[in-house]
């Protein structure tokens, strides 16, 4: 009895702090979401009060749907995002495949030459990477957005999911080989279902900073027709005026694709993590 | 002892010389190794390997961790490159062929089953890629499948199977392949005992009922001298002594062999505690010791019995030879401390010179 009651206890401590911290994490996105339903005068009256019948208004949303280009943006954005996203998980899974299965030289290197990615920034190089799309005649396309994000996507990935596939028997891809299977074909069949979950991690963590960027959108394709969502929803800040409604909800909006991707993944992610634990 | 009763009576010699018309269109493979290294880095593993199977043998590669075994077996399949030396499989050099056109099949300790194909598809697999029609496909999966009981099994996944019937999945896998050399990395040690004693029962029945060549590596003395028609002892990857079961037992080459083949180990001492010994070292099995309470060569105290129930073993402290086990047997009624004498038995002691090797 004696131990019910303290893991009950252990049990409501832990859902406490685990509460806490999900009040503090979701308390800006929920203020955005509620604010973007409000008047102006509402949302600066009083911020944490939910709309009523008074303060009610969809003025925000309007003028963001008015602005033709926003669906653009959005467009954009999950073009960026997805084709990065696509790229970095399967450029890094091949690589993280090379590191971890085949021994040639050079590959502690390699690796950690990779691996380097995740201390430097990119963004330390923006000068030279604007140079080189300028050069190039890249600046105000997608494409420049794609590379960047890629490649800054990459280290991480290949990190992550080479110590993931060191952990894949080896006698597994032998028993492939031996069965006449092309690298390719272990790789794609064998390898990538069984590190799933490690995939679904790094798409997480791909994803997320991508869309949220606002650097080098802002540098690399300012221009009307390659705008992204964040970028986008700048034109409501002005120096002087903002207009707090169209930005709250043009954010209202972005976040709900990114939360569609999310809730795909997560399940990946879920599904890894426990399967960890139960071993 | 008992007599040495081959694991395949249908190859002795002359019966399989009247075998051999048939045995033709039969896919029975014969290896030849020679002089194979291989070194990772720096690391040398093994050191000039010299093999000739003949078609339809079974050998077993024996030897200490890390000597080797695994990594040649990897060689012969393709899976690991030879530094140097040359692998033939019929006659035909297949240094440069990978491993699934090289006409072998193996099955490894950790069944390596594709966790999310069903036991048909994983039998099925490795002959849809080599390309073989859907009804041959069918029939040989079938062939397997009822030569090793799977019937039951064959749409479950490998997470649906136990560990016994896994290997039974990864044996029938190989078997589907119909190959001319199988190849086990020891198959049987992720068992429990009983399972294990089964499982080679059945590989015995597998190897007589499709005359393959067969070579399999393992740790278990007994799974050696029962299944083996030929044993390689190999050590730090040299190629010890090459040979039958009972030659190896009752001619080992040198003290390597000598102390490796045989459980408990054969008994070493110096030769100088001997009077008018010549030799480095005497060796002398525990089973080639005989007892006595009242009279015998060397006067002894127990230190310790293990009853076994058909065996004895006595571990016993001389005063001319040193510490000693003595396998006794049936049951016999001594404990620590008793005084008794040992007798060895003069047919049956190894001599062996400085360099270890046995003398005439
Ligand atoms: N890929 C590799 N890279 C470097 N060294 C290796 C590699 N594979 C094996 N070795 C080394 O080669 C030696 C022989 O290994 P191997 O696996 O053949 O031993 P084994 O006889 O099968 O041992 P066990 O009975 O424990 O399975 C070991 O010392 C091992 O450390
Ligand atoms: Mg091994």
């Amino acid at each position: 009895m004696n131990k019910a009651t303290s893991s009950l206890g252990r049990s409501f401590a832990a859902h406490a702090i685990l509460a806490t911290y999900t009040i503090i994490a979701l308390f800006p996105v929920i203020v955005i979401i509620v604010n973007s339903f409000k008047s102006r005068k509402a949302i600066f009256r009083s911020p944490l009060s939910l709309p009523d019948e008074t303060s009610f208004s969809l003025v925000g949303y309007e003028t963001v749907l008015a602005q033709g280009d926003f669906f653009l943006y959005f467009q954009n954005s999950l073009i960026v995002t997805v084709a990065s996203l696509t790229f970095v998980l399967l450029f890094g899974a091949m690589a993280a495949f090379a590191l971890s299965e085949y021994r040639f030289r050079g590959n502690l290197l390699m690796g950690l030459y990779l691996a380097l990615g995740i201390m430097i920034p990119i963004r330390l190089g923006t000068v030279a990477i604007l140079k080189l799309m300028v050069a190039s005649g890249l600046v105000n396309t997608l494409t420049a957005l794609i590379l960047v994000y890629t490649a800054q996507g990459l280290p991480l990935a290949v990190f992550i999911l080479s110590e993931f596939m060191r952990q894949v028997s080896a006698d597994l891809k032998d028993a492939g080989r031996i069965d006449g299977l092309s690298e390719y074909r272990i790789f794609f069949r064998l390898v990538l279902p069984l590190v799933r979950p490690a995939m679904a991690t790094v798409a997480v963590f791909t994803m997320i900073p991508i869309w949220n960027d606002l650097w080098f959108p802002l540098i690399l394709a300012p221009a009307e027709e390659t705008k992204t969502i964040t970028l986008g929803a700048q034109v409501f800040i002005g120096q002087f005026v903002t207009n707090w409604n169209a930005v709250l909800s043009a954010l209202s909006l972005a976040i709900l694709p990114v939360l569609v991707l999310y809730v795909i993944f997560s399940r990946q992610l879920i599904r890894g993590i426990t399967a960890g634990a139960v071993k | 002892m008992k007599a040495f009763v081959p694991a395949n009576p249908s190859h002795s010699p002359d019966v399989f010389a009247l075998g051999q018309a048939q045995q033709k269109d039969r896919k029975v493979g014969s290896l030849k190794l020679e002089n194979i290294r291989k070194s990772f880095g720096d690391v040398e593993v093994l050191k000039g390997i010299d093999l000739e199977v003949d078609d339809g043998e079974f050998v077993i590669f024996v030897g200490p961790s890390g000597c080797g075994k695994s990594t040649l077996l990897r060689v012969i399949a393709g899976l690991e490159d030879a530094t140097s030396g040359s692998v033939k499989i019929d006659g035909e050099t297949v240094n440069h062929l990978p491993p699934s056109k090289r006409g072998i099949a193996m099955v490894f300790q950790t069944y390596a089953l594709y966790p999310h194909l069903t036991v048909r598809k994983n039998m099925s697999l490795g002959i849809k890629q080599a390309g073989l029609p859907a009804d041959k496909v069918a029939e040989q999966v079938d062939r397997a499948s009822k030569m090793l009981s799977l019937d039951d099994y064959l749409e479950r996944h490998p997470a649906e199977l136990s560990g016994g019937q896994r290997q039974r999945v990864a044996i029938g896998r190989a078997v589907v392949r119909d190959p001319e050399l199988f190849l086990f990395d020891e198959p049987l040690s992720n068992l429990d005992a009983a399972l294990r004693v089964n499982t080679r029962l059945e590989i015995a029945r597998l190897h007589r009922e499709l005359g393959a060549t067969m070579i399999y590596v393992t740790h278990d003395q007994v799974e050696a001298m029962t299944l083996a028609d030929k044993i390689v002892v190999l050590n730090a990857g040299n190629v010890e002594q090459i040979g039958s079961p009972m030659e190896l037992y009752n001619k080992p080459a040198n003290l390597f062999v000598a102390g490796f083949i045989g459980s408990p180990q054969m008994n070493f001492f110096d030769g100088s505690r001997l009077e008018g010994e010549t030799a480095k070292t005497i060796g002398i099995r525990p089973e080639h010791i005989s007892v006595d309470t009242n009279e015998g060569q060397w006067a002894a105290t127990v230190t310790h019995a293990e009853h076994l129930g058909a065996d004895t073993i006595l571990y016993i402290d001389t005063d001319t030879v040193g510490q000693i086990a003595v396998r006794l047997f049936g049951q016999h009624n001594y404990d620590d401390g008793d005084r008794i004498f040992a007798t060895p038995d003069a047919d049956n002691t190894y001599r062996f010179d400085a360099q270890g090797q046995t003398i005439g």
